[in-house]
């Protein structure tokens, strides 16, 4: 077991079922579903006139969408000063941050979710469509991840 | 829109920033190093997640007649189609080149690590591309 985890286990465990817990509380509460990658397209709604952005979906929806990207915000910043051991700066090269960054934009767009959309919400709903999808990004994030590494990449 | 959903999509938000940032996938190196089965810490993440989110989604429409502060259960849309699978394979491949995903770019700046304030630009950049010239 310690070889595959290395770094432990309980605060991945804690972690993910406050996780659960967020998106369960969102449910219950409201009636939502709380998947994290359509407030990248919602946003645009406030600054694009294209069709696609002014879509009742994302125009209906796109307040709530950053209320709750500011509270990731500041749960971050809550467990930074009540249990972390000061700041961390990742050292993965911006040009990997900035290519990467695109591409799961504009991948989680088009499939319309993403770790958290497919990979919480989806599967949590038992939709087939996202359990494919999430095999899908697992597959191809290992392939490209281990491709970095044997090239010699962070 | 009424304030109700805002306050609870508020406090929901803080919870999943802290679940982020505690279970570390606010490191993009962790999750290289699950991508690399160097640490499969992120199996734990997302099992413990589905695990507590599913029992959410399908009770509260069995028990509740509507949420408690809402009119009705809204249902995850996701079809089987090339794009949804394409969209996957093409956020795959981002996800193992920078090791971030969309909530852990935001909740990662709660945390200090700014560096992943260009994978959040580079993000918004990826679904303005989509939306204008590959949306429908």
């Amino acid at each position: 077991m310690g070889q595959f985890f290395p770094n432990g286990i309980a605060h991945y465990l804690a972690g993910g079922l406050i996780i659960g817990a967020a998106v369960g509380l969102l449910f219950v509460t409201t009636g939502l579903i709380g998947g994290m990658s359509t407030v990248y397209s919602s946003t645009w709604s406030f600054f694009s006139n294209h069709p696609f952005f002014q879509r009742e979906n994302f125009v209906g929806s796109r307040e709530w969408r950053l209320a709750y990207a500011a509270g990731l915000v500041l749960g971050g910043a809550i467990w930074l000063v009540w249990l972390g051991a000061g700041t961390w700066q990742t050292g993965v090269p911006i040009w990997q941050l900035v290519l990467g960054g695109f591409l799961v934009g504009f991948g989680a767009r088009l499939s319309n979710g993403c770790t958290s959309g497919h990979g919480i919400c989806g599967m949590a709903s038992l939709q087939l469509p996202s359990l494919l999808a999430v095999l899908t990004f697992l597959a191809t994030g290992i392939v490209t991840a281990q491709l970095v590494a044997w090239l010699g990449g962070h | 829109m009424k304030s109700t959903p805002l306050f609870w999509a508020l406090v929901a938000g803080v919870l999943f920033g802290f679940g982020l940032s505690l279970s570390a996938m606010v490191r993009p190196e962790v999750v290289l190093s699950f991508l690399r089965f160097k640490d499969l810490g992120l199996l734990l993440v997302l099992g413990g997640a589905v695990t507590v989110a599913l029992l959410a989604f399908q009770l509260a429409p069995r028990l509740l007649d509507k949420p408690w502060f809402g009119q009705a259960f809204a249902k995850h849309p996701s079809t089987l189609n090339t794009r949804t699978i394409g969209g996957a394979a093409i956020f795959g491949i981002g996800w193992g080149l920078c090791g971030v995903c969309p909530g852990p770019a935001i909740a990662g700046l709660g945390s200090g690590n700014w560096p992943l304030l260009a994978a959040l630009v580079a993000i918004f950049a990826g679904a303005w591309v989509q939306g204008r010239f590959f949306g429908r």
